[in-house]
């Protein structure tokens, strides 16, 4: 019963999903006088509003001996306003139990604000605040020099951030994409308060920011609310798109030491860009050998057939200039070198066979069906609109998705296999007891 | 998964459930004659259905030598029936939009989907089969074994502040089953046997040991008769046996340390404490909001901000557990700071929150973020699932509906009162993770 069930379904799914997802979402475009995308979706059912903010101001923007300056600018926003202290600004934000983060990426700097509906009005204030008037005293930037060491200290516990970090260096040698964000402990040390106040004014500007509002506000409400706190924002020099970084590293090995029990291994190369043709295409295909969750090949011929590891999956990270193929597990030291084998054999079957229809259908139907499931909540709705601008997919994007993956083909798919799984460039880097994992 | 995680995750979904708030649609309660309860929650905000299946059998049903038994049988589960191959489950839900999985913690074991409205039938008509005719095949076990055996490597053997926790679990019960991680020791794990699967399937997985938690954009009149054509005619089973094991009460601190590759020394203190069975759960509640939730609570301000001792802290607390469940405070070093110091420190300050009454404003800051956590909690509807299932097992769901009352109630007095009580040095368990790395070359 079951299985006829499945089959009715299957067929009626793309018509089903696309006006559905229009329809909860709503969103709302438009441009503020200083500049600034505002998105909006009007969402009624809880006393609560999610804001996001995308601002142009990630790490791609500071020098090599800078490293560290935009994440630390971006981390020290809600330390220190004109009006306010750090401790008065937590605990206005403590007192209402409304949650603002701050971080930075390569490419943006991101303000995650979640808030009661009531506490709107004292959550914009302290947004137009922070963006207007930061002033980053020297006692703060201290402090957060010291906490930002320690976070890249403690990343060196996480041996899957330890690899992720090595194949980026290894991989865009020379470029902000091949640095950590954090920084190192010695550049995060020289970084001067001038440099991080001049970051400041340059890149955080209201024509280089895209805003989504989430929740129980109408558009009307906020764009004038907006346009009142923001008012003293202006405009700055334009954003320019970010460029590919220039040079792509050599395949290789590299073999990093770490007393543990477990080989903690990334296989990957050069990927592309958010806006190449293939990319839907592209994400069918790594569906098949290893973006399902507990259904891609890797899933089971490395962990079902075999028990090699827990968590094996691969994905292509897609930014606005440039990309990463990356096939990511972790197994026993004595498994590693079995372990790295049949990745490797996946990837190139995957150059080699065709798909099965079997294999292209369930992958569509997966992507298309779950592609609600990714913004069921009015903090996700925020985090997807943003994106949608930011890699100027246009808002009709979840009506048209259904489309951009359905006309994936089989052949399409061992073409873009062919294309951009390239085995011959793989850089694999293994994070573990080197001393077992050669003894295999 | 473990006696920390299960904090951690409870921490999560503590504030999930609509109450006091006039949209807010009533869970609804069915019980099936085999005994199968159902507990229903409509919500229509966004286009899908959470559905889960939850088992009242975690690691607390376990024996000694058999830990990891309920999460091995947990994994096992996915190895297919009669009619489903294995792995096919999790391709069938996939191939239908889907999202699924499955988790074990202490008191339960729980499997979920989450889907379209159109779709969900398909997961209600799964897990019932699983239910009842689960294979646990030979064939995959051994396999099975060794992924489970490197997800204990991943989690905690190669995880310094788990693997703390671990050993903390381990010495602060002496008798009671939460001294176990739920995973399972790694020796034990190896010498599980198919067998052991079967006969705990068999003992805890009925439809009388279970409840399923449905929410989302679904309709009642829609659902419940499904629900109860495809869970109805699975028999009763027997009654599983009762764990009931009392904890002695502890007369003196314990202390344990681990020492492992590491950059950061983390320290942990475990202090035995009340579940919801006990009123002065909610004033522990805002006690851990006061120590240590946002960056002007006590610890957070004094010891990251002010003082410079740590990188992060924390205080963890729930009360919605099946027996007494822990108070822990927990903190990662700033490089260079020493681990007696903090740990003066933040006994000072607990000495303080013992001693005086905490401010007017610091308790309605507590109260504020426990509401607005409540709200903002409700954006999900698996959230909210996990919460109504979490009271279930815990002491009936209908406790979450006196939660937010108890919170409005608590006075300072009642913060003083709890803090001296509980977080009393002879009632805990103090774990210290000593990193045994050399100094790091620095590197450019």
């Amino acid at each position: 019963m079951t299985k006829l069930l499945l089959r009715l379904v299957a067929v009626s799914l793309l018509a089903a999903i696309a006006p559905s997802v229009r329809a909860g979402m709503v969103p709302k475009r438009a441009v503020l006088d200083n500049g600034m995308v505002l998105l909006t979706s009007e969402q009624r059912a809880l006393p609560m509003v999610a804001i996001e903010i995308l601002i142009d101001a990630g790490s791609r923007h500071e020098t090599a001996n800078q490293a560290g300056l935009a994440n630390l600018t971006s981390r020290l926003l809600t330390y220190g306003t004109k009006r306010r202290s750090a401790l008065e600004i937590s605990d206005t934000l403590d007192f209402i139990g409304a949650s603002l983060t701050t971080g930075a990426s390569e490419n943006v700097a991101t303000i995650s604000l979640t808030i009661l509906k009531k506490d709107l009005p004292t959550g914009l204030e302290l947004l137009a605040e922070i963006l207007t008037s930061s002033t980053f005293p020297q006692a703060e930037i201290d402090r957060q020099k010291q906490a930002i060491i320690a976070a890249i200290k403690a990343q060196e516990e996480d041996p899957g951030a330890v690899a992720g970090r090595a194949f980026a260096a290894a991989l865009f040698p020379g470029s902000p994409y091949g640095r950590p964000v954090e920084g190192t402990e010695a550049s995060v040390k020289t970084l001067q308060q001038l440099s991080i106040k001049e970051f400041f004014m340059r890149h955080y500007r209201p024509n280089r920011s895209i805003m989504a509002v989430v929740g129980d506000v109408s558009e009307e409400e906020i764009t004038r609310a907006l346009n009142q706190a923001f008012h003293g924002w202006s405009k700055g020099t334009a954003s320019a798109p970010p460029s590919a970084p220039s040079n792509i590293g050599a395949p290789q090995t590299l073999r990093l030491q770490k007393e543990l029990t477990q080989a903690n291994i990334i296989l990957g190369h050069n990927g592309m860009a958010r806006g190449h043709p293939d990319y839907y295409a592209i994400q069918v295909m790594n569906y098949i050998l290893g973006g399902g969750d507990f259904s891609s090949r890797a899933m089971d011929s490395i962990r079902n057939e075999r028990g090699l590891a827990y968590s094996v999956y691969s994905f292509f990270g897609a930014d606005k200039s440039h990309g990463t193929f990356q096939f990511v597990m972790q197994t026993k030291s004595e498994s590693a070198l079995e372990a790295i084998r049949i990745a490797q054999e996946e990837i190139r079957r995957m150059r080699e066979e065709l798909v099965s229809e079997q294999e292209l259908s369930d992958a569509k139907n997966y992507l298309t069906g779950s592609f609600p499931l990714r913004f069921d909540t009015n903090r996700k709705v925020a985090g997807f609109l943003t994106q949608v601008e930011w890699f100027g997919l246009g808002l009709d994007y979840p009506d048209r998705y259904g489309e951009l993956i359905g006309k994936v083909s089989r052949e399409d798919i061992q073409r873009v296999a062919r294309q951009f799984l390239q085995p011959d460039k793989l850089i694999t880097v293994i994070v573990g007891n080197q001393k077992n994992i050669a003894a295999k | 998964m473990h006696l920390r995680k299960i904090g951690l995750v409870l921490g999560l979904f503590l504030l999930a459930f609509p109450l006091g708030l006039s949209h807010a649609e009533p869970v609804q309660e069915f019980i099936l004659d085999n005994g199968l309860k159902v507990l229903l929650l409509e919500d229509h905000k966004s286009p899908a259905v959470t559905f889960q299946v939850w088992y009242r059998v975690g690691s607390r049903n376990e024996k000694d030598g058999k830990s990891g038994l309920a999460h091995f049988l947990e994994h096992f589960m996915f190895k297919g029936t009669p009619t489903t191959a294995p792995e096919e489950y999790s391709r069938i839900i996939a191939k239908n939009g889907g999202r699924s999985n499955a988790f074990t913690t202490t008191d339960m074991t729980v499997y979920f989907a989450t889907m379209s409205r159109d779709k969900i039938s398909i997961e209600l008509e799964l897990e019932a089969d699983r239910m009842a005719n689960a294979s646990l095949g030979e064939t995959y076990f051994e396999p099975e074994k060794k992924v489970i055996q490197e997800e204990r490597r991943l989690r905690t053997d190669d995880n310094p502040a788990a693997a703390l926790g671990e050993v903390i679990g381990a010495v602060a019960y002496t008798v009671h089953p939460y001294r176990r991680p739920v995973i399972g020791w790694m020796e034990d794990i190896q010498n599980l046997a198919r067998q052991d699967l079967v006969d705990f399937y068999k003992l805890y997985y009925a439809p009388n040991n279970a409840f399923i938690v449905v929410t989302g954009d679904f309709f009642t009149e829609e659902l419940l008769p499904k629900i109860k054509a495809a869970y109805g005619k699975i028999p009763r089973g027997a009654e599983p046996p009762k764990v009931k094991v009392t904890e002695p009460e502890q007369r003196g601190e314990r202390r344990v340390t681990l020492k492992k590759e590491a950059e950061l020394p983390f320290i942990e203190m475990y202090y035995h404490a009340p579940n919801l069975e006990s009123p002065d759960s909610f004033a522990l509640d805002l006690l851990s909001v006061v120590l240590a939730g946002g960056r002007s609570s006590r610890l957070y301000h004094e010891l990251v901000y002010q003082k410079r001792l740590a990188h992060n802290i924390d205080a963890d607390y729930s009360a919605v557990s099946i027996d007494p469940t822990g108070f822990s405070i927990s903190a990662q070093l700033l490089p260079g700071k020493s681990v007696a110091e903090l740990e003066r420190e933040i006994d000072r300050l607990l000495e303080k929150v013992k001693t005086d009454l905490i401010s007017d404003k610091e308790l309605k800051k507590a109260k504020n973020q426990v509401e607005a956590a409540f709200v903002f909690a409700q954006d999900s509807i698996f959230g909210q699932a996990m919460k109504i299932g979490y009271y279930e097992v815990a002491g009936g769901w209908r406790q979450m509906n006196s939660y937010l009352d108890g919170i409005r109630k608590v006075t300072r007095e009642d913060v003083r009162r709890v803090a001296k009580q509980y977080l009393e040095r002879d009632r805990r368990t103090v774990g210290v993770l000593i990193p045994t790395k050399e100094k790091p070359q620095k590197t450019q």
